[in-house]
């Protein structure tokens, strides 16, 4: 009698469970439909407004109020971007290199360890003031270099994290049979640990590509924007982001720009989201 | 250092020529190791020269306005009055709108993801919201000033009149820091040893009971600490909220109303600005520096307290 009394309670306790148990459950699975459905809105709308823009004429024809092209725009991005992901590459796996390598659980390199955390997530806003105060100001003009730096600074720390942690995961057996081969150091690093860690570092440095070629906030203070053909460094530079902002902004009075603007946005993401992609597929 | 010993029966020249490549060698591994120091220490310094050229630069705004410039309530640049208050409290209630939606969502996410999703869907859910992370922000303000705020407006004109503001500016920062929080929540819950949680299971326990007593209490520290780094985030984004927070810049202690942020203000004004006008903006800069270096020392201490946990 006593067993049974105690079942039937327990049926009621069971039923509360699991009624608790399914609304959780389902307030994570909407939270997971919630947290992807963004894409989907934001890829269709620039595929709906971006598509119908979409011609020859955008690649090879320059931004003038009239609308024309992104051609300009696009071979500004390209060589700022490849500046930036060189000095940032060259610059990150050094400096990743010295804390896997070198600076290990030293004080000084926790210290740089913290810092380039922090400026990870640091406001890119933040980096193009820095260099708009450095760079900019002393030169007397805005720059592609300016830009290109700025841009740098910000793939940077992407790159040192993930050496470091590449180089991290070449296993220390290695190190010591080529050093019992009788190789120094320097080879020991350059030969055998990038060889190991060589997908990692690719894997960051093309995330970081992808990360630093949508950044517009610091290019606002460093290389602005030109509606001419550009291909000197030294002088104010086109870019895609910046031509986006300003036609969505000042100029968005002309259908023409916004239209461009679209597209733009649909080159952009689309470029950006490829290079996520394949860096996935580098990783593998 | 002793000269190294070599079997004797190696012929003379080659001796030399062994000595030679190892004082070359020794001198590379120097170079190598003093080159690698350099670019680390570059990372050091850049910290401390992004805040010293922002306070050298901002020098002369805090010498006029003093502590005013924290608690003025307008930013007026014709008339030279540059008060903080209406950017500080932008930036602070955008970034708290945006935390209080992503946060609840961000640990739905990663608890669905880690505990209930079929396995294969797991990776190319993992990856979207990744991906999400991926957009670029002006992306995300062109879609929010001409999808999202009009729509906003059409369906809630009694809240959003004018369908852009702080609220909106919030709305589209905890879209954009979602895939943030989520990746380092899914982290740090898949440390949670497996034995852990499959015992917890096997005595009958429900997944809601798992997360709350198990998953959660073991892994509070990392979870606080994402949200902190999705907070940091959130408070320096400058393109989606430039587009979306309405640009006001006098204060008015509203959730929806129009207001501006410290990112947004910069990004508006410093094109046309000099003199007085551009050093305020960079004294705003530096503001915004220390907030987000502040908020991000509290979300790395505590993730790295989660590393050594279980590391």
């Amino acid at each position: 009698m006593a067993s049974h009394a105690f079942e039937i309670r327990d049926i009621g306790l069971y039923r509360r469970r699991r009624w608790r148990n399914s609304v959780f459950v389902f307030a994570c699975t909407g939270a997971t439909l919630f947290g992807v459905v963004w894409l989907a809105l934001i890829v269709a709308e620039l595929l709906i407004q971006g598509l119908p823009g979409l011609s020859l004429s955008v690649f090879t024809e320059r931004t003038m109020m009239s609308g024309g092209g992104l051609g300009n725009a696009i071979v500004g991005s390209l060589m700022m971007t490849a500046a930036g992901t060189v000095i940032g590459t060259v610059v990150g796996i050094a400096a990743g290199t010295w804390l896997a390598e070198y600076g290990r659980d030293g004080k000084l390199a926790n210290v740089i360890r913290f810092i380039s955390d922090i400026l990870l997530s640091a406001p890119s806003i933040i980096v193009g003031l820095f260099i708009y105060a450095v760079m900019v100001q002393p030169m007397g003009h805005f720059s592609g270099w300016a830009g290109g730096v700025a841009l740098a600074i910000i793939l940077l720390p992407v790159v040192v994290r993930t050496t470091e942690d590449q180089l991290g995961l070449v296993p220390q057996s290695l190190r010591e049979a080529a050093s019992a081969l009788g190789a120094h150091r320097w080879l020991i690093v350059t030969k055998v640990c990038y060889s190991g860690a060589r997908a990692g570092i690719v894997t960051g440095v093309l995330l970081g590509c992808a990360r630093i070629s949508g950044e517009t906030a610091p290019l606002i203070f460093t290389a602005l924007n030109s509606n001419q053909w550009t291909t000197r460094m030294n002088d104010v530079m086109a870019n895609l982001p910046m031509t986006l902002y300003q036609n969505m902004t000042i100029n968005s009075f002309i259908p023409d720009l916004v239209q461009l603007a679209w597209t733009g946005g649909l080159l952009l993401t689309m470029a950006i989201l490829a290079l996520n992609i394949i860096a996935r597929f580098v990783a593998r | 250092m002793s000269t190294p010993e070599y079997p004797s029966n190696m012929p003379l020249g080659a001796d030399q020529h062994r000595l030679r490549a190892l004082g070359r060698n020794h001198r590379l591994d120097l170079a190598f190791q003093g080159t690698t120091f350099v670019f680390a220490m570059l990372v050091l310094v850049t910290l401390f020269a992004i805040i010293a050229s922002l306070a050298v630069a901002g020098y002369s705004t805090f010498a006029t306005f003093g502590f005013d410039f924290f608690t003025l309530n307008r930013w007026s640049a014709n008339q030279e009055i540059f008060g903080a208050l209406p950017a500080i409290y932008g930036t602070l209630v955008s970034s708290a709108i945006a935390i209080l939606i992503a946060a609840p969502i961000s640990i739905g996410i990663a608890v669905f993801l880690t505990e209930k999703c079929p396995s294969k869907l797991r990776q190319p859910l993992a990856t979207t919201v990744e991906l999400l992370a991926g957009v670029p922000s002006i992306i995300y303000g062109m879609w929010g000033v001409q999808v999202l705020a009009p729509f906003l407006q059409r369906y809630f004109p009694s809240v959003l009149p004018a369908g852009t503001g702080l609220f909106t500016a919030g709305l589209i920062l905890a879209i954009m820091i979602i895939p943030f929080i989520t990746s380092v929540t899914r982290d740090v819950l898949m440390t949670v040893p497996k034995a852990t949680r499959e015992s917890a299971y096997g005595v009958g326990a429900t997944t809601w009971e798992v997360t709350r007593s198990i998953l959660l209490p073991s892994v509070k520290g990392g979870v606080v600490g994402a949200i902190i780094l999705g907070l940091g985030r959130a408070l320096g984004e400058t393109m989606a909220v430039t587009f979306v927070i309405g640009n006001n810049l006098f204060f008015a202690p509203t959730l929806f109303g129009q207001g501006t942020s410290i990112a947004a203000l910069i990004a508006n004004q410093f094109p046309e600005a000099d003199g007085a006008q551009r050093s305020a903006l960079l004294a705003l800069g530096l503001v915004l520096f220390l907030i987000t270096l502040l908020v991000l020392t509290a979300a790395r201490l505590m993730l790295r307290k989660m590393d050594r946990a279980h590391g």
